[in-house]
């Protein structure tokens, strides 16, 4: 064994308190089935988490961005730009990560077989984007405003608007699905995927902003939503 | 300066499948690649039946031990794609194509058993679940192995993948008797 690897100096993430659903949410009724019983069990990260893909160039398309020109014609509904930032936890942009998003249609409906959705699909609208972050950890897609739609949780159940995000950070400790929503839905009190976060405050960090400044005359609608991964315990770089 | 509220996870959902599969998504390695196999398994829910809309990815080190990435005090090795994404089909089966991966150190330099660090995803899990896919037929790595050491004897073998005549095989039990073991990681 040489000296190098007889204690390898390596940066943890800590997984954060407080942030992430429980994973037994009888509120959500799918989790039922589907969430272990065993406690989770602790080891020490290793090369093989602190590690990860550092996928994209290649698999991100010309248009992928732009949701709104992935067909013949524009698709229907309100045309809205969602863009930010994919940031560690110290304030770290994560530079040229992958971002891929999918999101109902404007009537909301998935271009999925399994959405039963009695709402039209739209020929001019797939769903699916994706995009890698500039040097800076900015994102940016061109999109439509999902539609709320309906779910068989409980009677009369409706998820608010959402769109679907998957991130990867660049390490397996730093991976995130999650869901992004916007100001002011009427929906939040009565959405357990969205309340199965317990921290309020944690939970207004899944909403976007409306963002006039960047809203575009005659055309569309911006939001602005940045993107908090896990970053590494080393001390964070001093910006005063 | 202050850490930044970090954004929680939320489901992956039922309609993933318009995304996030790609054509070459079970490919770690290339159909031609000399040793490649497939590790194939079925995700499981509590009452036994497949999950048809899980997601399984993996992440691992190359034939020698290194991942193509610069946290690797080693030095990076370009060209080794290391992750591996499948959803899993109709009948809740999941297929990864693959080599097997060399020793990597553990925190005090010791090396570990071969393995695969992965993620399950599907509707229902609020977060993804963690877990890793070792190799049975590794009996001496395994035996000495930090990780597999952490876990009790009783559910180890809930992570050793079993040869096939193409490969491995696991499967992945979200709950029930035969429970996957899962990582705090």
């Amino acid at each position: 064994m040489s000296n190098a690897l007889e204690r390898l100096a390596l940066p943890r993430y800590p997984r954060p308190e407080d942030v992430h659903p429980p994973l037994d949410f009888p509120d959500y009724r799918s989790t039922a089935l589907r969430h272990p019983k065993e406690p989770l069990i602790g080891v020490p990260q290793t090369l093989s988490e602190i590690t990860g893909p550092l996928l994209g160039h290649g698999r991100v398309g010309e248009l992928d961005h732009d949701l709104t020109r992935q067909h013949p014609e524009e698709p229907q509904g309100q045309r809205i730009i969602v863009y930010g930032k994919v940031l560690e936890s110290g304030g770290r942009p994560v530079p040229d990560t992958l971002v891929e998003i999918w999101q109902a249609n404007a009537g909301g409906r998935y271009r999925h077989d399994g959405d039963q959705h009695p709402s039209p699909l739209d020929p001019n609208y797939t769903g699916l984007g994706r995009c890698l972050t500039d040097r800076e950890g900015n994102y940016k897609f061109i999109t439509i405003q999902p539609g709320a739609y309906p779910w068989g949780n409980h009677p009369n159940a409706w998820r608010p608007a959402h769109i679907h995000f998957s991130l990867f950070g660049r390490a397996f400790t730093q991976r995130l699905v999650t869901q992004m929503y916007f100001p002011g839905d009427p929906l939040f009190p009565f959405d357990p995927i969205f309340n199965s976060v317990r921290d309020p405050k944690a939970r207004e960090r899944m909403i976007s902003r409306f963002d006039l400044d960047t809203t575009v005359p005659d055309w569309a609608l911006a939001y602005n939503w940045d993107i908090v991964l896990r970053g590494p315990d080393e001390t964070p770089p001093d910006v005063d | 300066m202050a850490a930044l509220g970090q954004t929680p996870s939320q489901t992956v959902g039922p309609f993933f499948a318009i995304a996030l599969p790609w054509g070459d998504g079970p490919d770690v390695v290339s159909h031609d690649t000399p040793g490649a196999f497939w590790v194939r398994g079925t995700v499981y829910d509590g009452d036994g039946v497949p999950v048809p809309d899980a997601l399984v990815e993996t992440w691992q080190a190359d034939p020698a031990g290194r991942f193509d990435h610069p946290d690797d005090p080693r030095g990076a090795v370009a060209g080794f794609r290391g992750f591996g994404r499948s959803p899993a089909d109709s009948e809740g089966r999941y297929a990864i194509r693959t080599v097997k991966p060399g020793p990597v150190p553990y925190v005090d330099g010791r090396p570990q058993a071969p393995h695969l660090v992965v993620s399950v995803l599907s509707r229902g899990l609020l977060d993804r679940v963690t877990t890793r896919i070792y190799f049975a037929d590794e009996e001496e790595a395994n035996a000495v192995d930090p990780v597999l050491a952490a876990v009790p004897a009783e559910r180890r073998g809930t992570l050793l993948a079993r040869r096939t005549a193409e490969g491995y095989h696991l499967d992945i039990h979200l709950q029930g008797p035969d429970e996957t073991v899962f990582f705090a990681v």
